[in-house]
């Protein structure tokens, strides 16, 4: 049994996630700056981002849209008014001195967001919070010397508050994969975590299974990745409860993940916490939220997630692993739905699901695309699954043509058109073929006759060798099987 | 045309009467005569000046308008940013920064014609009331040479009223251009909170922070805060009404108009302070005004909740100030090292210690007993100013207790703080107030009368401003110093 396993018999995880997600807005949070990932060091600065003297700030009301967005998908109660307040503390790559956030008058209190369990079924997470924010710059340390980089400093972020329900380490991860799908979904963020678009910090306590009390937590910080957030969560309960078993108590902290290692860091403890001498922004008032601009959000809602994989259970018939998969990124659920409007047949959901995870999906991943760059349209894929159902052509044949699709864009009907393709179905025509590969292999007919039954697929093989692989795979094998018996 | 109004100078300059350059110039010998003995301003541009004056001439050659201040000379507070031209806010810890920018109302006086012929003294980042405070010198009283010219736009006033600028900017936080005003014995307003843009002034408590001019008229006040109010969409407390229209202001009486008095801003202060408000008073009663004594109760709660609020602010606008982008930096080794030597040796002691207060009452758990209550001291001081202001139109005060001290006489930062305790309220309640020239003492010191006025309502300030300067007969005295 592994260390974790053990530590999990008798303690129970408590973990609370702390996440930000970089907004998509085009200018930063207070100051007119673009942003941009990978622009020169410092080149998205101006006067504001730089806190020189005399400069204030301006709030970019895109920002608030899209929290807005987010706080009504998590069905949050939303501030009509709200306040901005400054957080101190002395840091390079904080050129104010303080970061412009919410304190006691968040945007969004007590919503929820629902996580899909591995096992199957969901999880309905409460969240305590959801405030705006700007992000810091970024510190590099190289030898003797520090670097500080602007670029991503006055960026809009919310930052998602949960309460401490998550109990283990994969609902940590399914909270991160669940709130990543719906800001993609709200189309607020890209999210991505490796241009440090979406981060995490969590806490984590344990406490003795069958109590109510919280134990104490420590704070992991610089978590991100979908991967790090379950291994650093599952190395701190092991962490505590190698303590607690060892009868030593937990030192409430903040830690340091250190990915490359594998491993936590004590940063600062309680003690030395910072005192963030949260003051009221007196620059900025406070943020209305008016009606107008609500309906506005409510009215350009999109289908969420949850519902969607709802309704690909219930009008599509699809089994929920599948739906899952569709559901996971917005441009490949969006794909799926118009190759079932292309298709013309509810019912032909389930084939059009599989080709579109199957085949395409494997391909895709195989290049390294996504959906959106897919050389295969929905209406492609619509074509193939029709050219299967009216019999034109084979699944296999279908594979056959859905690589020439993949690899040239034709449409499957031009491809089937020019090459005369149509598998040939006609029983007695592939009779005529089956009863020519049996007088060539005599051997086999004998030793099949004599119970050898693995020996069909040879057959199959040989009729379809025959005919380029046009032999209906169905009525060939229907005709061996009279043939041969 | 050294000492003619402001319309009178622009108007000379449009008509060809006298060149802009010619203009400048005369300021710019008076600087180099004067000031090294007033010390007044912290960096004169003369090359600047002059530059930006020939283009107000081309302009007028060319028979285009340069605007309602063409070649007027201003000075500018050193708390203004101006591109290019050095802007320390009197600290040392903002020695050597050039700006790459103006400030709004740098600009706006800039668009309107006006010539910016340096920057003036300065308590460190405002903070102070006899601008002793300078990290870079002391400025002195034009009328008497051995006292404060007050603060913390000391510079501002003094330059005005030795003629070494036609008009200046200053900020008042607390009773900052009003105070010095009075000492100086010129105008003086602190507009509405909102009404000038803040964008490109270095802040010290952003809440109560307003730009004003510094005159030696009413008139001349009124035309500058017309070029310069108005909203600011880089200012996010900008009001967003438009700027006012207020030339017509000063002259226009005050008949009819009721002068609230506060009762309680009476106390300890200068008899020949009283008297002048008295004067005053009486002035504006003949003029046709109502004059009634009001309650303003929550008023002796003004200093210590400014106390709270202002030093609160400033502790987290200063935060800004570590060496790393701009100004100087101290210190080798680690960060924490560069931090304290450069803030150690960048900061004068006056700011320290409202830092130090500020981060006091910003601690974890205090900020209830402490900021929170001082806003809240805040809204009923508000309140006291709206209940006032539904009797009366106006409010008459002292503006300071006593006129101009003596250089080096407060011994404490808290009798130094008793010298805004007539100004701070109209501060915290977001009001526009006036310091205009009433009376002089025995001494010869000017004094200083406070119009209060209700929000967005300069015009009625004005008005009120103008009746008492056009009957309190002080307006055409200079310092001897001047001549």
């Amino acid at each position: 049994m592994t260390e974790l396993a053990t530590a999990l018999q008798n303690w129970e995880p408590v973990i609370g996630l702390e996440v930000h997600v970089q907004l998509a807005t085009r200018s930063k949070a207070f100051a007119p700056s673009a942003i941009l990932f990978g622009a020169p060091p410092n080149s998205l600065t101006d006067p504001v981002v730089l806190a020189l003297p005399g400069t204030l700030p301006t709030f970019n009301k895109a920002a608030l849209e899209m929290a807005l967005r987010l706080g009504v998908a998590t069905v949050s109660k939303i501030r009509a008014k709200s306040r901005f307040a400054r957080k101190h503390y002395f840091y390079p790559d904080s050129p104010k001195g303080y970061q412009i956030s919410q304190y006691d008058e968040p945007l969004c209190e007590e919503g929820v967001l629902d996580i899909l369990l591995p096992e199957g079924g969901r999880k309905r997470v409460k969240l305590t919070r959801i405030h705006l924010e700007e992000d810091a710059g970024k510190s590099s340390h190289a030898g003797a010397f520090s670097l500080v980089d602007l670029n991503r400093a006055g960026a809009p972020l919310v930052e998602v508050v949960t309460a401490p329900e998550l109990g283990s380490a994969e609902e940590a991860a399914e909270f991160m994969r669940a709130l990543h799908r719906m800001v993609r979904y709200l189309g607020i963020s890209e999210a991505d975590m490796e241009k440090g678009q979406m981060r995490c910090d969590a806490n984590v306590s344990l406490r003795r299974r069958g109590e109510d009390r919280l134990g104490t937590r420590a704070e992991l910080k610089n978590i991100n990745s979908f991967r790090f957030v379950q291994k650093a969560v599952e190395h701190e309960i092991a962490r505590q409860a190698r303590i607690l078993d060892g009868g030593g108590t937990i030192v409430q902290e903040t830690r340091l993940w250190d990915a490359d290692r594998g491993a936590s860091f004590s940063m600062r403890s309680k003690e030395e916490a910072n005192d963030y001498r949260y003051l009221p922004d007196p620059d900025l008032p406070p943020l209305h939220v008016d009606g107008p601009l609500m309906m506005n959000v409510m009215r350009t809602m999109p289908e969420l997630p949850m519902a969607k994989l709802d309704r690909f259970v219930r009008d599509y018939d699809l089994r929920e692993p599948e739906a899952r998969q569709l559901i996971e990124a917005p441009a490949l659920a969006d794909y799926f739905d118009a190759a079932i409007k292309a298709h013309g047949s509810d019912r032909a959901a389930r084939t059009l699901a599989a080709w579109i995870t199957t085949e395409l999906g494997g391909a895709l991943n195989r290049d390294g695309k996504s959906i959106e760059d897919s050389p295969v349209t929905p209406a492609h894929i619509a074509a193939l699954v029709k050219l299967i159902d009216d019999g034109t052509i084979s699944g296999k044949m279908a594979k056959t043509v859905f690589d020439e699709v993949y690899t040239t864009g034709t449409s499957p009907d031009a491809i089937v058109a020019r090459d005369g393709l149509r598998q040939i179905s006609d029983p007695v025509e592939i009779e005529r073929i089956a009863l020519e590969v049996m007088a060539a292999s005599p051997k086999q007919v004998t030793a099949y006759r004599a119970g050898k039954d693995t020996l069909f697929g040879f057959f199959v093989g040989a009729v379809m060798k025959a005919t380029g692989g046009k032999a209906s795979p169905q009525v060939t094998s229907d005709v061996l099987r009279r043939l041969l018996s | 045309m050294i000492w003619s109004s402001v319309a009178d100078q622009a108007h000379a300059v449009r008509t060809k009467a006298i060149s802009a350059v010619e203009l400048t110039r005369a300021y710019l010998e008076r600087i180099a005569a004067k000031d090294g003995e007033l010390g007044a301003y912290l960096a004169v541009d003369e090359a600047g000046a002059i530059a930006a004056a020939t283009r107000v001439d081309e302009c007028v050659a060319r028979g285009e308008d340069p605007g309602p201040l063409a070649g007027v000379p201003v000075g500018l507070k050193d708390v203004f940013v101006t591109e290019g031209l050095a802007t320390t806010a009197g600290s040392r810890i903002l020695e050597g920064w050039i700006p790459p920018y103006d400030g709004t109302a740098v600009a706006q006086l800039r668009a309107a014609g006006a010539v910016v012929l340096g920057k003036l003294n300065c308590d460190e980042f405002a903070m102070g009331s006899s601008n002793e405070n300078s990290a870079y010198k002391l400025c002195r009283n034009p009328w008497d040479l051995t006292r404060t010219p007050g603060g913390s736009s000391g510079g501002s006033a003094a330059a005005v009223a030795a003629g070494l600028c036609s008009f200046s900017l200053g900020t008042d936080t607390g009773g900052s251009i009003r105070q010095p005003a009075a000492m100086c014995g010129v105008v003086g307003i602190k507009p509405t909170y909102g009404r000038v843009s803040r964008w490109g002034v270095v802040a010290y408590a952003s809440s109560l922070d307003q730009v004003g001019p510094l005159t030696r008229s009413v008139a001349d006040a009124a035309l500058v805060l017309e070029a310069i109010c108005g909203h600011d969409p880089r200012d996010a407390t900008s009001v967003v009404e438009p700027a006012p229209l207020l030339a017509s202001a000063p002259t226009a009486g005050v008949d009819g108009l009721t002068i609230g008095i506060p009762v309680e801003y009476g106390g300890d202060i200068d008899p020949e302070i009283a008297a002048a408000v008295q004067r005053a008073a009486a002035i504006l009663r003949e003029a046709g005004a109502n004059v009634v004594e009001i309650s303003l109760p929550h008023t002796r709660y003004a200093l210590p909740a400014y106390y709270v609020i202002a030093p609160a602010e400033a502790s987290s606008n200063l935060a800004r100030y570590d060496g790393i982008r701009y100004g100087i930096r101290r210190g080798e080794g680690g960060l924490a090292e560069v931090y304290r030597a450069t803030r150690g040796a960048g900061f004068g002691a006056e700011v320290k210690r409202r830092i130090m207060l500020g981060t006091y009452a910003l601690r974890a758990g205090y900020y209830d007993a402490y900021y929170k209550k001082a806003q809240q001291v805040r809204a009923l001081i508000k309140r006291d100013f709206e209940q006032a202001y539904a009797t009366c139109d106006a409010i008459l005060s002292p503006t300071t207790p006593t006129p101009a001290f003596a250089l080096g006489a407060n011994a404490t930062p808290y009798e130094m703080y008793l010298a805004d305790v007539f100004t701070l309220a109209c501060n915290l309640a977001g009001l526009p107030g006036a310091s205009v020239p009433a009376a002089r003492a025995s001494s010869g010191l000017p004094i200083g009368v406070q119009i209060l006025g209700r929000p967005l309502d300069e015009a009625t300030v004005l008005r009120v401003a103008g009746a008492i300067e056009r009957a309190a007969g002080v307006m055409d005295l200079h310092p001897p110093f001047a001549s």
